[in-house]
């Protein structure tokens, strides 16, 4: 016993001294390390990919070397909603790779299990799609570069109320930022004279949408608000929809740009023609930067669209390499933060700017309705409302 | 009133029909040689991508896909058996397990990698297109379409394993493979030969969903589940016991979602509980 | 499995012989504290795998004992997950340990209720209530968002410093110490329970469940029990998890985990208490290391290294000792 106790005070004694060594001792000079979390197998695989994609390309166009040093981006996957994981890979990220930042994250609960890690290390960290407002409320070094439920949804509902849509049937997805849209859609619906006349929250788990569909049809409403995530859901839901009539029949559907996300509009088919959406980014955005970038991506991975996570992905290296820059290679947690703080991208989608006081991201909220151009399906942009903040916050 | 209340049974059905083909298959063969083959679902989503690449590479239009992916997968499915499963015949239970998890593993990440992460589609004729109104009751035409094959199927099965000499050795293997084997039955090529028809039922399960609820990378660990569940309802061995089932949790599903939304998916889970409570070996089973 | 073959052995001192601490588990426990010393940045990694070893463990009691497969044993882990949350957010209740004990009773209530149900099937039956009662769980969860924070989980759970000192730190030390030192007192307390009398009727039962009760062996109630200390062990993993990573999700009832703690009882071997270890080390650091190498496609070989054990290393890693041992001329 007396033995084996002193193994374990040598153990600790060893360790207590060894332990903060190696932190300090393998800070490579000339790398800045990204630790990229994210769910690269699993049901959120896709969407990974997608962010994945638009990282790699920002890279490729914009050349790996900032302020003298070169970026490093290390990979490692979460393996779908797992917080252990999550929380585990950003510590080991940080302990042992010492990044510089931290980035990633397509699901919400990934990203929330990482505050602490992240404010006790004072790592900045990039969200680049989880999509849950309060997200960036759990940590000072969190800022998000994609968008939130909330703030695509809100223009959506005042649109509809000024243009004649008077009551409407809401239909999400149970989980997290589903719950937020459907706030968020009542909030400004009911604020511009509209009336939710009733509200269903679907399953996550199973796209078999027969039945809510069907009640759909039963009930009649003049107008159905849609929120459902857009891995394969919108396909089907669609599909479903456009079977029973639904798509050419008097109801008017409205939803997020989740559901006609360009990565999955063409398996929609024509079933989608004629929806109204709202979201922040549409393959089809009439601007330079955007053309480039959908041509880049072409060549670079062939059939696949670019869709709004890509561009998280690729918004958020602008971002990192912005701050790199500006803090010129020598990376601190809470200068990176202030540097973060008010940054201005011109990103594909059009102007970002990052609220200096939430650090989430501001940005012009697009109206566009899916049309058939050159023979594609295309979210085509109608109308827009420029500076939308977060209104979860 | 009842024209909705017979739309949702008949969704439901349909829905239903899908799982049946995509789980006779496992029920029969775990009922026969008592082999838990988690695979199975892998298979399914095999013959999904079968139909996908055979439509969108080679413009085979996709009914054809329907009876090649079939035979695919069940050629396909009679080389592992030769080659891994043959095996572990004899193994207990978690050998065969873990065996068949590695697989459906490997599978999965073999699809991502050949066909990418992204959601598959396939393109029915148009006329599978729509629905039409009886009586006020919306019938969907691929809803239709499903219900048909499942009972084609179905009716097939039963046929074949009553009013054959084939299917007669399988109802004997299934009931006491000691005393068939007694009789001189060739137990292992009756096995083979219907893990092979199974199997390609349900490669042929798997291009049929596609239109309904999708394919992805991830479809047989998600229908791996619902399989379970529709072959431990059901009965092992039991091809009615799978109808039944099958039809069962599909009705109670949709019917869940429409009449207690709150409810949710909750509804196919605990019907599933109670009926597995009342009957443990299954609705038609017989350990 | 296959049942084993019988074998000519001295009942006395097959009897007395496990009972005596060998050597080679000193060693094996001190070789378990290495990772301090040589890996300090693998720690967060070493206290998951000490977790995850816990509940195959515990898994290993009602499997690899008593011959119960289960593949709805992260029910239990997620109740204990889950409760040790509430316990520390909602209730207030944020001393660890006895968090622990409280977060596994409450698993062990729920396993001794569902027990009486698990007795009344067997074999590939038992396989699907068990899966089908875990999967219903799993909805439920998702379904009470406002006690289980449905898909987003339930986060920034704190509790006190151990022993009033020692906090959990972004290295992972005291988080490793904790689940190590739990996993050993948890270990030595089956121990004694698969070495008593009690668990020698549990092997019997294993072996042949319809002979037992001739020999005036309750059945259904010894199942019973070691299938509520079995759901114990899973809920105190389950704490741990939540205490160690200030999160829970929906994850921890997933089907997925329930499969993964198979896959790596199976993997160490069943029946010798250290295959759930051994397995879980196996497993876990195979899969870190495949996940660090090759992020999206992983899976493939992960696959291939459970068939290959399948294949080659019948009986798991423990199995693949044993027989070394009898071929060195060790005794088994």
């Amino acid at each position: 016993m007396r033995i084996w106790a002193s193994r374990l005070l040598g153990g600790l004694a060893l360790a207590a001294i060894a332990g903060p060594a190696s932190l300090t001792a393998a800070r490579a000079a000339d790398t800045i390390k990204v630790g990229l979390v994210a769910e690269f197998s699993g049901p959120f695989a896709n969407a990974a990919r997608e962010m994945d994609n638009g990282i790699k390309l920002y890279m490729k166009q914009h050349g790996d070397t900032v302020a003298g040093k070169k970026i490093e981006i290390i990979r490692r996957d979460i393996g779908g909603p797992a917080p252990d994981v999550a929380k585990r890979l950003a510590q080991e990220l940080v302990v042992r790779d010492n990044v510089d930042f931290l980035a990633g994250f397509v699901v919400t609960p990934n990203a929330l299990a990482v505050a602490d890690v992240a404010t006790q290390a004072k790592k900045p960290t990039v969200i680049m799609n989880a999509a849950t407002s309060i997200i960036t409320t759990k940590s000072p070094y969190f800022v998000r570069v994609s968008f939130t439920l909330p703030q695509v949804t809100a223009p959506l509902a005042v649109w509809a109320a000024k243009n004649g849509v008077k009551q409407v049937y809401t239909m999400v997805t149970d989980y997290g930022p589903g719950i937020d849209a459907e706030n968020a859609f009542k909030k400004a619906f009911e604020a511009n004279g509209g009336t939710v006349v009733g509200s269903v929250r679907m399953p996550l788990s199973s796209p078999e949408f027969s039945a809510y569909a069907q009640k759909v049809k039963d009930l009649n409403p003049q107008a159905v608000f849609v929120f459902v995530p857009s891995n394969d859901q919108p396909a089907q839901l669609m599909k479903t929809f456009a079977e029973r009539g639904l798509t050419t029949s008097t109801i008017k559907i409205i939803a997020t740009g989740d559901v006609t996300d360009d990565a999955v509009l063409e398996q929609e088919g024509d079933a989608a023609l004629g929806l109204i959406t709202s979201h922040h980014y549409s393959y089809a955005h009439d601007s330079a930067l955007n053309k480039a970038f959908v041509a880049a991506y072409a060549k670079e991975y062939g059939d696949f669209r670019p869709d709004f996570v890509a561009v998280g992905g690729y918004d958020g290296m602008a971002a990192i390499y912005a701050v790199v820059k500006k803090l010129k290679g020598k990376i601190d947690g809470d200068k990176a933060m202030a540097a973060f703080k008010g940054l201005k991208i011109e990103s594909p989608r059009g102007p970002i700017m990052i609220d200096p006081e939430t650090r989430d991201v501001i940005q012009t909220v697009y109206l566009r309705k899916v049309e058939r151009q050159n023979g594609k399906l295309v979210n085509a942009e109608f109308d827009k409302v420029e500076n939308v903040k977060d209104p979860g916050k | 009133m009842l024209a909705h209340l017979l739309g949702v049974l008949f969704d439901g059905l349909a829905y239903g029909m899908l799982l049946f083909v995509l789980s006779v298959g496992l029920s029969v063969t775990m009922g026969l040689m008592g082999f838990v083959n988690l695979a199975h679902s892998a298979f399914a989503m095999l013959g999904g991508y079968l139909s996908v690449t055979l439509t969108q590479r080679l413009g085979v239009p996709f009914l054809a896909t329907l009876p090649l992916a079939f035979v695919g997968i069940a050629a396909l499915s009679t080389l592992f058996e030769r080659l891994l499963y043959r095996r572990l015949y004899h193994a207990g239970e978690l050998d065969q397990v873990l065996l068949t998890i590695g697989l459906v593993l490997m599978a999965v990440a073999s699809c991502a990698f050949l066909w990418g992460t992204q959601q598959q589609q396939v393109d029915p004729p148009p006329y599978l297109f729509g629905y039409f109104s009886p009586f006020g009751i919306d019938l969907g035409f691929y809803r239709l379409f499903l219900v048909g094959v499942g009972a084609v199927i179905a009716l097939g099965l039963v046929f074949g394993l009553e009013r054959t000499r084939f299917g007669a050795k399988v109802r004997a293997a299934v009931d006491n493979q000691r005393m068939a084997r007694g009789l001189g039955i060739d137990v292992n090529g009756v096995f083979a030969l219907t893990f092979a028809v199974g199997s390609g039922l349900a490669g042929l399960g798997g291009a049929l969903a596609i239109n309904m609820v999708g394919l992805d990378p991830n479809f047989a660990t998600k229908y791996l589940v619902f399989v379970l569940l529709v072959v431990s309802v059901g009965g092992l061995g039991s091809v009615g016991g799978t109808f039944a089932a099958a039809a069962l949790l599909g009705i109670s599903d949709v019917a869940g979602k429409y009449y207690l939304p709150e409810a949710g998916a909750f509804m196919i889970y605990a019907v599933m509980v109670a009926l597995l409570l009342w009957r443990p070996a299954g609705l038609f089973g017989r350990r | 499995m296959a049942a084993p073959a019988p074998t000519a052995i001295d009942p006395r001192r097959a009897l007395a012989e496990p009972l005596r601490w060998q050597w080679g588990e000193t060693v094996f426990w001190l070789a378990l504290l290495l990772p301090f010393v040589l890996a300090p940045t693998y720690l967060a990694l070493a206290s998951q795998i000490a977790i995850a070893a816990l509940f195959a463990l515990s898994l290993d009691l009602i499997l690899g004992y008593a011959g119960v497969i289960s593949l709805g044993h992260a029910a239990f882990f997620g109740i204990g997950a889950y409760f040790a949350a509430l316990l520390a957010q909602r209730w207030g209740w944020q001393e660890p340990f006895s968090g622990l004990v409280l977060s596994g009773v409450a698993a062990a209530v729920v396993g001794y209720l569902a027990s009486f149900l698990i007795v009344r099937v067997s074999r590939l039956a038992l396989l699907m209530v068990t899966l089908g009662l875990g999967v219903l769980l799993g909805e439920a969860a998702n379904h009470l968002t406002s006690i289980t924070g449905g898909n987003d989980g339930l986060h920034e759970i704190d509790v006190w410093p151990l022993l009033g000192r020692f906090t959990f730190d972004l290295y992972g030390r005291t988080a490793f110490l904790y689940t190590l030192g739990v996993l050993f007192l948890m270990f030595l307390g089956a121990r004694r329970i698969v070495q008593s009398p009690f668990g020698l009727s549990l092997r019997g039962l294993r072996e042949n469940a319809e002979r037992m009760p001739s020999l005036g062996v309750p059945s259904r109630r010894r199942i019973r029990t070691i299938y509520t200390i079995a759901a114990f062990y899973a809920g105190v993993a389950g704490a741990l998890l939540t205490q160690t990573t200030q999160s829970v999700a929906l994850d921890v009832l997933s089907f997925q985990r329930s499969a993964e703690v198979l896959i790596m009882l199976v993997l160490g071997g069943t029946g010798r208490l250290y295959g759930g270890i051994v397995g879980a080390m196996l497993f876990l650091v195979a899969r870190d290391q495949l996940a660090t190498m090759n992020p999206q496609y992983w899976l493939f070989w992960i696959g291939a290294l459970l068939i290959a054990v399948v294949l080659f290393v019948p009986g798991g890693i423990m199995g693949g000792v044993k027989a070394l041992r009898a071929r060195v001329g060790l005794r088994p």
